[in-house]
C-alpha cells in the first residue's frame, strides 16, 4: 500500500513538472504536448492505441516465452555437457559482440513486416541473459549437495533435476526479471525498422503526422504496458523462488 | 541392513607432486566407532572422501577394501560438517532424498516416523530454514539413518553446534548407528575420546593408533578415563607426537 502511495505521488509530482514546463516554458505543442493533451489523445483513441498494444504485447510475450525457453535451454545443454561448453559457449559470447539493433532490417528482410521479426527481436536480445544468468546458476550448486546425492546413489539426471535446477532458480529468476524490461525494447526496436502495426509502429506514424501528442500517448501505453510485464514476471519470479527457498 | 563390514584403508596420498600424507593404514572395525583425528589440513577428510568414492583432487595410491569383498561407495552414507539440507524441501523431503535421487518412491510414513524417534514430530513438514543448528543436525542424521546403509562416514558432523547440543547429538548418533561401521572424521580431542572404539592420530607425519580407555564407548561425560585419554589426545596432537 505504501508502494501504491509513494508511486502515486511520484507520478503527480511528474505531471506537475512536466505541465509547468509546457505552460511556463512556452514549448509548442507539436515539441511537448502538455499531459492534459496526451490524456485527451489517449482517450480519442483509445480504440487505435489499444488494437497497438495487442500487437506489441504479443510480439513481447511471444519474445519473452521463446526466449527464456531457449535460454533456459541452452543453459541446461551447456550445464550438462563439456563437449557444449568448449564449442557453443565462446560462440554465445561472441554473439554479444554483435549489437542487436543493427539485425533488425535483416530480421525484416527475412521475416517479413509481420509479427515475427519483432518476436525474433525480442527473443534475440533476452536469450543471452536468461542463458547466461542460468547457467552461472547451474554451475555454482553448493559442492556439498553433490557430494550428499553422488554417496546417495543419483544419477546425472537426477541430480540435475533434483539438485541443480532447484539451486538455480533464483539465477534464473534474476535473467527473467531483467528479459521483462528488455523484450519490449526488442519488439519496438523491430516495429521501427518495419512493421504493419504496434505502438512502435504507431510512434512512428503519429510522428510522420506531427500528433506529436498521439506520440506521447503511445509511448506511455508502452511504458505501462513494460512496468506491467515487470511486476508480473518479478511476482512470479518470487513465488518460484519463494517454493524453491 | 546385513551384516556390516570392516574396511582397510591403506595407501598414500599427494596433490601433484606434493605428500599430502605418507603411507597410513587404517582399520574400521565392523560393527563400531572409528575416529580419525587430526589438525585441520592434515588429509583426514580427504580419507574419509576417498572411501566415499568422492572427488578429491589428489593421487591415491594404495586401496580400499571391504572385509566381505563388496564394493563400498554404494554402502556408504554420508554425512557433513554443514548439515547439507536442501532448503526448497520440508524436513520429510530431505530425509526421503536419497530414494527420489535413486527414483525409487519415496517412504514416508517411514521417514515420519524416523523424525518423530529422534524429536521432530512437530517439525517434519518444516522448512530448513525454520529450525535451529541443532534441529537441523539431527534432520541431517535422520536422513543418513533413512538411507540405512551399512557403512557411515562422519565429516565432523557436529563441529558447528554448541557444547551442550554437541554432546546431545553425539549421544543420539551413538545411539540410533548401533551395529554399523562408522568412520568419524574429528578434529576434537574430546569427541574422538566419547566416541571411539578405535581412535586414529593422523598429521603430516602419518598415522598411530591411540588405545582408548577400556569403558566402552558412548562414554560418558564425566568419566574419569574418558578425560584422561582426551588430555593425552590433545597433547598428541599439540606436540605433533
Amino acid at each position: 500500500m505504501d508502494g501504491l502511495k509513494r508511486g502515486f505521488a511520484a507520478t503527480a509530482l511528474f505531471l506537475c513538472l512536466w505541465q509547468a514546463l509546457v505552460s511556463f516554458g512556452g514549448l509548442p505543442a507539436f515539441i511537448l504536448p502538455g499531459p492534459l493533451r496526451v490524456a485527451e489523445a489517449l482517450w480519442k483513441n483509445a480504440g487505435l492505441i489499444a488494437w497497438h498494444a495487442g500487437i506489441t504485447g504479443i510480439e513481447v510475450l511471444a519474445g519473452l516465452l521463446l526466449g527464456a525457453a531457449f535460454g533456459a535451454a541452452t543453459a541446461l545443454l551447456l550445464a550438462v555437457s563439456p563437449a557444449a561448453r568448449y564449442l557453443i559457449k565462446p560462440a554465445l559470447v561472441a554473439t554479444q559482440a554483435l549489437p542487436v539493433f543493427a539485425l533488425a532490417p535483416i530480421l525484416t528482410l527475412w521475416l517479413g513486416y509481420g509479427i515475427w521479426s519483432k518476436v525474433l527481436m525480442a527473443v534475440l536480445i533476452i536469450y543471452f541473459p536468461v542463458a547466461s544468468a542460468f547457467f552461472d546458476g547451474l554451475m555454482r550448486t553448493p559442492p556439498g549437495f553433490l557430494d550428499l546425492g553422488r554417496t546417495m546413489g543419483a544419477t546425472p539426471a537426477r541430480l540435475l533435476w533434483r539438485i541443480r535446477v532447484p539451486s538455480a532458480i533464483p539465477s534464473l529468476a534474476s535473467g527473467l526479471r531483467l528479459a521483462a524490461v528488455y523484450a519490449p525494447i526488442g519488439a519496438v526496436i523491430g516495429e521501427w525498422v518495419g512493421a504493419a502495426g504496434g505502438l512502435g509502429y504507431l510512434m512512428l506514424l503519429a510522428n510522420g503526422r506531427v500528433k506529436i501528442d498521439l506520440m506521447f500517448a503511445a509511448l506511455f501505453v508502452l511504458a505501462v504496458l513494460t512496468l506491467l510485464l515487470h511486476r508480473a514476471v518479478g511476482w512470479g519470479c518470487d513465488r518460484l523462488v519463494a517454493r524453491i527457498d | 541392513m546385513r551384516q556390516a563390514p570392516s574396511i582397510e584403508f591403506t595407501g598414500t596420498a599427494r596433490f601433484d607432486t606434493h605428500p599430502l600424507f605418507p603411507p597410513v593404514a587404517l582399520e574400521i572395525d565392523s560393527g563400531s566407532w572409528s575416529c580419525l583425528l587430526g589438525p585441520s589440513g592434515c588429509g583426514k577428510s580427504t580419507i574419509l572422501r576417498l572411501i566415499a568414492g568422492l572427488d578429491t583432487g589428489v593421487t591415491f595410491e594404495g586401496h580400499i577394501r571391504a572385509s566381505d569383498g563388496g564394493p563400498v561407495p554404494e554402502r556408504v552414507a554420508y554425512m557433513a560438517q554443514t548439515d547439507l539440507l536442501l532448503p526448497w524441501l520440508d524436513v520429510v523431503g530431505n530425509v526421503t532424498l536419497g530414494a527420489r535421487l535413486r527414483g525409487e518412491a519415496p517412504q514416508v510414513a517411514q521417514a515420519e516416523a524416523l523424525v518423530a524417534r529422534l524429536g521432530l514430530k512437530d517439525h517434519a513438514h518444516k522448512r530448513p530454514a525454520q529450525l535451529s543448528g541443532g534441529q537441523r543436525q539431527r534432520v541431517a542424521l535422520a536422513r543418513t539413518l533413512m538411507e540405512d546403509r551399512a557403512i557411515v562416514l562422519l565429516d565432523e558432523p557436529f563441529s558447528a553446534l554448541d557444547a551442550r547440543m554437541r554432546s546431545e547429538m553425539q549421544d543420539l548418533a551413538a545411539e540410533h548407528l548401533a551395529g554399523r561401521t562408522v568412520l568419524l572424521v574429528t578434529h576434537d580431542p574430546g569427541e574422538a575420546a566419547r566416541l571411539g572404539d578405535r581412535v586414529f592420530l593422523l598429521d603430516e607425519a602419518g598415522m598411530v593408533e591411540a588405545v582408548p580407555p577400556a569403558v566402552p564407548s558412548i562414554r560418558p561425560v564425566d568419566n574419569p578415563d574418558m578425560l584422561a585419554f582426551q588430555a593425552r589426545l590433545l597433547k598428541a596432537l599439540r606436540e605433533g607426537r
